[in-house]
């Protein structure tokens, strides 16, 4: 191959290397990024079933109820205006509680909140980004202060 | 005193930063008998900055609570060892220690680099001075890290207990050398594309460099992953967070970097390339250093929201990036194409290993920044986690280590003899490795099934280049890439084992019951109080068998008190075939105790193999140096014996 050729395939291989990278990318992410609703969202229909989806809100006084098998809980998540059932199989962080801030990660099964993960303010500095913007929209932030 | 000697130092440091730049100018205006002050402006520069570190580190030791830092992120009461630690485990000080590399790194390259062009070299250091002054400037401006609190507050506010473990407390150092390391092949490719002086020369200066950030950014990925794996107590080993991602992308370019500029010392070809890369390898750093420390994710790892100080790192991003890209605009096309190659031979091999690592770290910084871009643009929030990563990007990295086992078997300029004869064997275990799975385990997943097909394949592909040569005659740079290569396969290996083989178990236990994972027998056998130096836990005791005999395994959950804070401390018990891993919950209102148990087989393989590729980086970078050396002085008794 001459010089000038082999630089001009170069360059080309490099744009399509930029190409397919962006390609793949996008494609990715229109299946796969997970957006972030509030009870009002799911409520307004906002969340498609199945999509994997993260929710956030206040854990609802009074309503975290465990299921027989000990490690399976069910709790209401609300942002004020509306209310969404979350079920959870797992080990709770530690300052998951009621009346407390949260964001589950997972998807939206027939009006269900089925949580793979469950984040909580796990110490005194750190919080899920999203939730410090919720305490500010909903002035319901008070447990979330430190 | 302690820490306005720190300050003080810092800002002559910068003061000198500034005269150093000065100094390529006029340097490089045809006056070149400057060019001797320069080296001795970068060393001092660099012996500053040190010194403004120490100073840190003394108030760290001594619990100075007057120094505003120290209160915030330290206590009299903890262990001397995080004491020290807590210099580097927050902003101001892992921004200084930031700085402070970037400067020695500065002055090593004074002192040692004598491979290049005169001009590269002054205008690689010019370059240095310039980002150093950068960060100066933010630590000066925007995040002091020696302001003093009046009257000095009785006692501190504590560290993240998270980040009380003896591994994390090395592991930013590890990876700040890696990244940083990376700035002096930036500054030395900024250099050249001023001088035009992109030769194999300039690739044998830079090579060193690159080779040693590879390795320890290489070492601490490997070990922030196994940290997050036992310290976090969820069972993984990579959770695709955008902290992680930050010192993975600059890994990704760094790994292509690295194999391009093998390209421009061998052949002298792919100039422009390597230098973009060059490029790109210390952006990645500077973007994964934007995305930790400007507080913009708020993450495990991310410890301040300071939209003051996020915009200043972005500014001097900018800055950089945009000023080497227009650079290399300019002089880029400028540059001759070295030696022509065939389009089957190594050159190509390589050219398709940097495109393929080009295009993952394109995928890894999509995703990491495409949720910023979307709650910028629309006010939308979301998140993107490990199902784009591991569909998008792992389909491409098997391909990548499919290749890696073909690529070094080719020769330079022009393949002549067929290549796919010696691969014969590794291709038989690749495809008896795919039947066994088909067979024994018909409902893997298909990523993991590949994984395991590639493993097998590269294990023994990796090894061919040494074949039917003399292991003491072979260059220790080949075996360090043999080395390397096999470790690729090791580590794949324990992804997909863990992928596929990983027995997990959640429930309910009251002392004396028994849960089963995978192969083993778990008892709880009691539930106890235990306490440490600054926290108290409930401990779990738990007796694993598997046939006869059995081991005893101790979670617990720790509760800190400064600041008040409660930790899993997962109890992990290694076997050669896999882990043990056991956490323990909360306890059940009916007495009984949550416990999560797995067993991951093979998942120390990730971290062996890990392990094996800094190891292979580091063999190659020993035969590199030991050759120069001997190069070198035997260089120098031939002009002695001339001149005698």
């Amino acid at each position: 191959m001459k010089p000038k050729n082999q630089r001009l395939v170069l360059v080309s291989a490099a744009l399509v290397a930029v190409l397919v990278a962006a390609l793949l990318g996008m494609w990715g992410l229109r299946n796969q990024a997970s957006f972030f609703y509030t009870p009002a969202d799911i409520a307004a229909g906002k969340a498609s079933e199945g999509q994997a989806a993260r929710l956030g809100g206040m854990v609802e006084k009074g309503s975290i109820r465990h299921e027989p098998d000990g490690v399976t809980i069910r709790f209401v998540v609300t942002d004020g205006k509306a209310a969404t059932p979350v079920v959870f199989r797992g080990i709770v962080p530690d300052l998951f509680r009621e009346g407390s801030g949260a964001v589950a990660e997972g998807r939206l099964e027939r009006g269900t909140f089925v949580a793979d993960t469950i984040l909580a303010k796990h110490d005194e500095r750190y919080m899920p980004p999203e939730l410090g913007n919720l305490a500010a929209e909903h002035k319901a932030g008070k447990t979330l202060e430190r | 005193m302690i820490a306005e000697a720190g300050l003080a130092a810092l800002w002559l440091a910068a003061g000198l930063a500034a005269f150093q730049f000065v100094l390529m100018i006029l340097a490089l205006r045809s006056n070149l008998e400057v060019a001797r002050a320069m080296r001795g402006v970068a060393v001092a520069q660099g012996a500053l900055t040190l010194l403004a570190f120490a100073m840190l580190l003394i108030a760290f030791a001594r619990s100075d609570m007057s120094v505003a830092l120290v209160f915030e992120n330290s206590h009299s009461a903890k262990p001397f060892i995080y004491k020290v630690a807590g210099a580097w485990g927050n902003h101001e000080g892992s921004m200084l220690m930031w700085v402070t590399i970037l400067a020695v790194a500065g002055a090593f390259v004074a002192m040692l680099a004598h491979r290049t062009g005169e001009r590269t070299l002054i205008a690689g250091l010019g370059s240095q001075a310039v980002l150093a002054l950068g960060f100066y400037a933010f630590l000066l401006i925007a995040s002091n890290p020696f302001a003093r609190l009046f009257p000095a507050p009785p006692d501190g506010r504590g560290l993240n207990p998270l980040l009380q473990d003896p591994g994390l407390a090395f592991h930013p150092p590890t990876l700040y050398l890696g990244y940083v390391g990376l700035s002096v092949a930036f500054s030395l490719a900024v250099g050249a594309l001023l001088t035009g002086e992109v030769d194999s020369r300039l690739a044998g200066a830079m090579r060193p460099w690159v080779l040693g950030a590879w390795i320890l950014l290489t070492l601490g990925i490997t070990a922030g992953s196994y940290w997050a794996y036992y310290e976090l107590g969820w069972g993984g080993y990579w959770f695709w967070d955008p902290v992680e991602n930050a010192s993975l992308m600059p890994w990704l370019a760094a790994t292509a970097l690295l194999h391009s500029i093998n390209v421009l010392a061998a052949r002298g070809a792919l100039k422009a390339w390597t230098m973009m890369l060059a490029v790109i390898a210390f952006s990645m750093s500077m973007v994964g250093t934007f995305l930790v420390r400007s507080g913009i994710l708020t993450s495990v790892h991310a410890f301040a929201i300071d939209p003051e100080r996020g915009t200043f790192l972005l500014a001097l991003l900018a800055i950089y990036v945009g000023a080497a890209f227009i650079l290399f605009a300019i002089r880029g096309a400028t540059l001759k194409e070295g030696a022509p190659f065939e389009l089957v031979s190594r050159e190509s091999g390589l050219v398709i290993n940097n495109l393929l690592l080009s295009v993952i770290l394109g995928i890894v910084f999509l995703g990491t920044l495409y949720p910023l871009f979307v709650e910028a643009v629309s006010g939308e929030k979301l998140s993107v986690g490990a199902p784009y990563f591991n569909a998008v990007a792992g389909p491409l990295a098997l391909v990548l280590a499919l290749l890696v086992g073909i690529g070094p078997l080719l020769s330079w300029r022009r393949e002549r003899r067929p290549v796919f004869g010696p691969l014969k064997i590794p291709a038989l275990l690749g495809i008896s490795a795919l039947a066994a799975t088909v067979i024994l385990w018909p409902g893997m997943h298909i990523l993991p099934r590949l994984g395991l097909t590639v493993a097998a394949f590269l294990a023994a592909a990796s090894i061919l280049p040494l074949v039917a040569r003399n292991p003491l005659r072979t260059p220790l740079a080949t075996w360090g890439m043999v080395v390397a290569h096999f470790g690729i396969a090791v580590a794949l290996a324990g992804m997909a084992a863990n992928a596929a083989f990983t027995g997990e178990r959640l429930a309910i236990a009251k002392a004396g019951e028994t849960l089963s994972v995978g192969p083993w027998l778990v008892q709880l056998q009691d539930v106890t109080p235990a306490a440490g130096k600054n926290w108290t836990a409930i401990e779990a005791q738990l007796l694993a068998s598997r046939g006869q005999g059995g081991v005893t395994l101790k979670p617990q959950t720790r509760y800190f008190t400064d600041p008040p804070t409660e930790t899993n401390e997962a109890a992990i018990d290694t076997f050669w075939n896999g882990q043990l891993y056991t956490v323990i919950g909360k306890a059940d209102p009916s007495g009984g105790w949550q416990l999560r148990l797995w067993w991951k087989p093979f998942v120390t393989l990730i971290w062996a193999g890990g392990a094996l590729i800094a190891l292979g980086g580091a063999v190659a970078l020993f035969g590199r140096l030991w050759r120069l050396r001997r190069r070198r002085s035997s260089s120098a008794e031939w002009r002695r014996e001339r001149y005698a």
